[in-house]
């Protein structure tokens, strides 16, 4: 019978989880989270709609879902009422450099934590930790001061520079998951010479792939779709990013709702192509940050 | 005697070998810690004593910018609708993910991956372009929300974000649209992880479904919900896009979020010290939430660790 359990356990997984709501019934069930998904896919559909209307079309009543006539040349108005190719370009240097000093020193620095043994490692990693609940908004003040000092006001550098000594989020993450890699493996490339760094090359960064594309893509949204830091830290129009200029384009006319869809149209549309190249990496590691802070 | 010795002091240099790895892979962090972290919150308390307005010198004046603080009617108010805010948003956000995970999590249900993957979406999109297409959506003249209602129900719709009344919970919905997905996934994967031995037990012992979901799922979950509860808290106070884009605060003040207003009095104002009292006081402010809501925990939140001795 034991046995049996055992056996059968992993064909039967969720058997009970059937039981869940018990009073709904499939169709009932279908219904519902297609209501949810029309309610995330409707602000999409208003969007588009009316990017591609004209101004005269956005203000009528009733509003009616399909322009007539399809008016394209909103996008390239919206897109060149603005230097939008230059924020494109700000944003996209802003957050490559950003995502690529992010994930190699949270690596470095979570390996440390992981793998050595030092005086006042749990000290210091339960700081880490607490470094996540503080909302860093308070300390704008401070730092904009600092980066006014050093000079690095209106330029690229206080939003990426940070990103350099490794982030409280990605070296949980990476800690967590380095921590299920086998000590075996260590071990075995130090039997053959390996020092730490050649292990953490050789044998950590290549197993750790998937918690470094969760790290990656999470760095990715949050340098991409940032607005607080851009708008503190970039003066100049030729520096601003995407969400910097789409907030100014928005108070450049009283009303153009038609160019404001299509410029935001076009926003949101490179964090969705990264979504959807990337989704496992988003998916699981949401999943781990769940299942992480549970434990943390 | 001295081949012991010899070992022990292997053992020694092996192991402060080992500790000086450590602290040299860890130094990045160190280092960023003490630039982007301790400096500044020491400069914050610093500047907190100080009037300043970037141009001319720093003036010291005491303990002037705390009484200020606490006679100053903006800054009671933000507080009041951050934390209103704060109180509506994070039970709603948690309902909201709770329950979709919960339809979601059933065997009899297909396309879980694409279910996933919909409601997902939203949370990847960049905030200020969110707010944009919410503030069209919304618009009371020419919005389809206004027209929808006028269409269905024959009357016209409120102002939702010119509403003082309706300002915030407007903001809540649309936070919810944008945040759901992904606190959903995390629900989702805690309730994956619930061993189907649990609910066997039960229904053996004859347990409904209610049951099993307050003595079983609930419980187990309480460690995700504890996690949401949090980042929503957290999240509450750094608020600052809708208000920015969408309100400015208003109508009436009703939206005048911490950070809009900590923003309004640094960056628009130029009132440096004013605008640090006002984020320390914050900071104690929320340690002090965190701590209470941490202890609180302890009452209900449940680890499976506890139980098997894990961990």
């Amino acid at each position: 019978m034991a046995i049996n359990l055992a056996v059968a356990a992993p064909a039967r997984k969720n058997q009970f989880l059937g039981k869940f709501m018990p009073h709904l019934s499939v169709a009932a069930i279908y219904a519902i989270l297609l209501l949810g998904a029309v309610m995330v896919f409707f602000p999409f559909a208003w969007t588009i709609s009316t990017s591609l209307k004209t101004e005269q079309q956005t203000l009528e009543y009733p509003p009616t879902w399909i322009p007539d006539p399809v008016q394209w040349e909103n996008y390239p108005d919206a897109l060149t009422a603005r230097p939008f190719g230059r924020y494109y370009v700000n944003t996209t240097i802003i957050t490559v450099l950003s995502v690529l000093g992010q994930v190699c020193s949270s690596a470095v620095v979570a390996y440390g934590f992981a793998r050595f043994r030092f005086p006042g490692r749990g000290v210091l990693f339960l700081v880490v930790l607490s470094t996540l609940m503080i909302p860093f908004h308070i300390l704008i003040i401070p730092r904009f001061i600092l980066f006014k000092y050093l000079g690095w006001l209106d330029t690229f550098l206080p939003l990426i520079v940070p990103n350099f000594f490794g982030g409280a989020f990605s070296i949980f993450l990476l800690r967590q998951y380095f921590l299920t890699i086998p000590l075996d493996l260590d071990e075995a490339a130090k039997m053959d010479g390996a020092s730490s760094f050649q292990i953490f090359l050789r044998i950590i960064l290549p197993l750790a792939r998937p918690a470094l594309g969760a790290v990656a893509v999470f760095e990715f949204m949050s340098t991409w779709n940032d607005f607080f830091g851009p708008l503190i830290y970039l003066s100049s129009d030729r520096n601003y990013t995407i969400s910097i200029g789409l907030a100014a384009f928005r108070n450049d006319y009283f009303t153009a709702w038609h160019l404001y869809m299509a410029a935001a149209a076009v926003a949101l549309l490179a964090p969705l192509v990264v979504f959807f190249l990337a989704q496992k990496y988003f998916i699981s590691g949401v999943a781990l940050t769940g299942s992480g802070g549970s434990k943390g | 005697m001295t081949a012991i010795n010899l070992q022990r002091n292997q053992v020694r240099s092996a192991r402060l070998r080992e500790a000086i790895n450590g602290y040299v892979f860890i130094s990045p962090w160190v280092l960023g810690f003490l630039i982007f972290v301790i400096g500044p919150m020491i400069g914050l308390i610093w500047l907190s004593f100080q009037r300043w307005d970037l141009i001319g010198d720093p003036r010291a004046v005491g303990w002037r910018n705390y009484e200020r603080l606490f006679s100053d009617r903006l800054f009671l108010k933000s507080m009041e609708v951050t934390i209103v805010y704060g109180l509506g948003r994070v039970p709603l956000g948690i309902f909201v993910a709770l329950g979709t995970a919960l339809l979601l999590n059933n065997r009899r249900i297909k396309f879980i991956g694409i279910w996933r993957t919909i409601y997902y979406m939203p949370v990847v999109l960049p905030p200020v372009a969110i707010s944009l297409v919410w503030m069209w959506i919304y618009n009371p003249r020419y919005g389809i929300l206004n027209t929808m209602i006028q269409q269905f129900l024959g009357i016209p719709g409120p102002r939702w974000l010119d509403d003082a009344a309706l300002v915030l919970p407007s903001l809540m919905v649309m936070a919810v649209w944008a945040a759901a997905g992904r606190n959903m996934i995390i629900y989702l994967s805690g309730l994956q992880g619930i061993s189907n031995e649990l609910y066997e037990a039960s229904a053996i012992d004859g347990a409904g479904y209610w049951r099993q979901f307050f003595r079983i799922t609930l419980p187990l979950l309480t460690p995700v919900i504890f996690f949401n509860l949090i980042t929503g808290m957290i999240d509450t106070f750094k608020l600052f896009t809708q208000a920015y884009v969408m309100t400015e605060g208003g109508p009436r003040n009703q939206s005048l979020f911490f950070t809009y207003y900590l923003f309004q009095k640094g960056f628009m104002q130029y009132q440096m010290g004013y605008a640090s009292a006002m984020a320390v006081v914050v900071f104690i402010i929320i340690m002090a939430l965190t701590l209470l809501v941490f202890r609180w925990s302890k009452a209900w939140v449940f680890y499976e660790g506890e139980l098997t001795g894990d961990s």
